[in-house]
């Protein structure tokens, strides 16, 4: 020990913890450990979740604009009538979004919308030869549709250019009808006419169902054939930021004639799954946090036992009760920081090993690998502060200590 | 006139009071020491001795009485104060040597000063090794603590004992665990630093030939002082 800028209690913890090494060894392997199993979890349950987002949020808009429900409402009866109030519900039909450029122009003017395109859905037969198939068919204006949607990143065969003449078909529906690129297909809607269309392009969604029932077409193509000249009947919104889109949602709806539902509202299922995982992960850190604190806890006891003779020493020298308190706590701060550097180096090793290993059947990654410094920095932080508190309890234990007895132990 | 380090008036120590395991260990105890005084206390096991020793180095409260280090009354000081005078002023030598074994030779001696001003400096480490040359231990200055001999260990406390410049050193019977050679050795090296630094000393033993080279001799029986 020569001149420095280390302050005694840093000095006098630093070698106590090196004078038990064995001790610290174990109890910095057992921090390590837990912390790495938070950083592992922590980390991956973010990637599968970014995952999962990324994947909706390119498959699908972020608010999705549709006419209102068609409601029936009760004829009111003359004086001194009564009524009987059963009132049956009206099957729905398809209807376009009433004065939609009007609310396409308004979506514009909102400064957190990025992108808008109005689409015509509707159900349709696709006819070959032979073979027929109920499809789901989209009428897109290409230029708007794919900064929402981005088909051409689904593309397998061919290419996502749907002129007047064109269809794009999921690979599935094409193997069904027996098309190829180039080939043409017929498609009738309910009230309409066939018309014949060439395939451009075949698409992969990644879901057998949606690659047997999902068909694109040009936005003018699907207004003929569905038999609704100049409607739309849905409006696709992006949004700047995708936690929003409920509330954005409610205000697009409070202010126009259309009902309007967020990628939040359509894939509640998820949002429940994800707030389920976060509860148990958070319930599996807050108990690796509580047993890694009992262990320092533990560890620190102990050492105030061994200890006892020199803090008595040292209080006889004139050491306060808060010097040897601060000896005690920089202990436990800094067994819980060292293993939470040690343990968030093995959590991220862990987890790109486990990005490396675990594909998917495709061979492409299971999850992203997101390791973000902030989650370090927290863990770093938390764990210390952990460390603080557990050593609170053995600090004023040693602080309390008779020197007199401390000596004679 | 030679200026007052210790004084004494009617001191008495009382463990447990009020339960039924009372015991008084002091009773009515008035003792003088002037500076550079070398006073041998004597008496045997149980007598109250090392009770005496932590009562007068402020390590244990007195029941009833009065103690006073140089002049200044340590009743009215609360735990803090008592502290700061006791770091100052006084300096201990333990009987089982109580090296701190996480540090060497020279850092155990640097211990009071660096818990007194906090961190340590080039002045500390200079002072540290100038006791450490003082009690002859230069070539093990640097040995962990626990490696040295007894004798040397005892060495060692005695240059950590004076580190902080002290009015008073209490040695708790410090020879009392080695051979006769070195229990010699260390009662002479604690002889010339009184000499030397006009320390007064309060050695506590069970030996007569040492007492005997002591300016006075003090005997505890029962809890008093035997005139």
């Amino acid at each position: 020990m020569t001149a420095g800028w280390l302050p005694f209690e840093w000095i006098a913890a630093v070698r106590f913890l090196r004078e038990g090494r064995l001790q610290t060894l174990f109890i910095v392997g057992g921090i390590s450990i837990g912390v790495a199993v938070i950083v592992f979890m922590s980390a991956m349950l973010l990637g599968l979740e970014a995952n999962f987002i990324n994947r909706v949020l390119t498959s699908q808009s972020h608010i999705q604009l549709i006419p209102p429900d068609q409601v029936a409402r009760p004829l009111r009866g003359g004086g001194g009538e009564y009524e009987d109030a059963v009132v049956q519900r009206p099957s729905q039909r398809i209807l376009s979004i009433d004065q939609w450029s009007t609310v396409v122009a308004r979506l514009h003017a909102m400064p957190e919308v990025t992108a808008v395109s109005p689409t015509m859905s509707g159900s349709a037969l696709a006819i070959r030869g032979q073979a027929s198939r109920a499809i789901t068919l989209t009428g897109i204006d290409p230029a708007s549709y794919f900064k929402i949607v981005h088909i051409p990143d689904y593309l397998v065969a061919g290419n996502a250019k749907v002129g007047s003449e064109d269809i794009v078909l999921g690979v599935e529906l094409a193997k069904n009808l027996g098309a190829s690129l180039g080939d043409k297909i017929n498609v009738q809607a309910a009230s309409g006419a066939p018309t014949a269309l060439r395939v451009t392009g075949l698409l992969d969604f990644g879901n057998k169902g949606v690659n047997q029932r999902n068909a694109y077409v040009a936005l003018r193509t699907a207004q003929a054939l569905i038999g609704m000249i100049g409607g739309v009947t849905t409006i696709e919104t992006t949004i700047s930021d995708i936690y929003a889109a409920e509330t954005v949602a409610r205000r697009i709806q409070a202010s126009n004639n259309v009902e309007a539902d967020s990628w939040i509202a359509t894939n509640a299922q998820f949002f429940t799954a994800v707030q389920a995982q976060e509860t148990s992960n958070s319930l599996i850190r807050l108990f690796v946090a509580v047993s890694v604190a009992f262990g320092i806890a533990a560890v620190l006891a102990v050492s105030v036992i061994q200890r006892s003779k020199d803090i008595g020493i040292l209080r006889a020298f004139g050491a306060t009760r808060g010097q040897i308190q601060r000896v005690f706590l920089i202990q436990g701060a800094l067994l819980a920081f060292v293993g939470s550097l040690i343990g968030s180096a093995l959590g991220a090793g862990a987890l790109v090993y486990w990005h490396a290993v675990a594909r998917q059947t495709n061979g492409s990654e299971l999850f992203p690998l997101i390791l973000e410094r902030q989650l370090f920095v927290y863990t770093a932080v938390l764990a210390t502060l952990t460390g603080l508190v557990a050593a609170l309890a053995p600090a004023l234990r040693a602080a309390r200590l008779d020197p007199v007895e401390a000596i004679r132990a | 006139m030679p200026e007052e380090i210790l004084r004494l008036e009617r001191v008495c120590k009382t463990y447990n009071v009020g339960l039924p395991t009372e015991a008084q260990v002091l009773h009515d105890i008035d003792l003088k020491l002037e500076r550079g005084e070398f006073l041998a206390l004597m008496g045997p096991s149980g007598s109250g001795k090392s009770t005496l020793l932590n009562v007068v180095g402020l390590l244990d409260r007195p029941t009833s009485g009065r103690l006073l280090i140089k002049g200044e009354d340590t009743a009215a000081l609360d735990d803090a104060g008592l502290t700061r005078l006791r770091g100052h002023t006084i300096g201990f030598v333990f009987q089982y040597h109580l090296l701190i074994s996480a540090f060497t030779a020279t850092e155990n001696v640097m211990m009071p000063m660096l818990v007194d001003r906090g961190f340590p400096n080039a002045e500390m480490v200079a002072r540290a090794e100038e006791l450490i040359d003082l009690v002859g231990l230069a070539k093990v200055k640097d040995n962990p603590a626990l490696s040295m001999s007894g004798g040397q260990q005892q060495r060692v406390a005695v240059a950590r004992a004076l580190a902080m410049n002290p009015d008073l050193v209490l040695a708790d019977e410090p020879t009392g665990n080695l051979d006769s050679r070195s229990a010699d050795s260390v009662f002479e090296l604690m002889r010339d630093v009184n000499r030397k630094t006009g320390a007064s000393f309060l050695l506590v033993t069970h030996n007569l030939d040492l007492a005997k080279r002591c300016d006075r001799i003090i005997e505890v029986v029962d809890g008093r002082i035997q005139t």
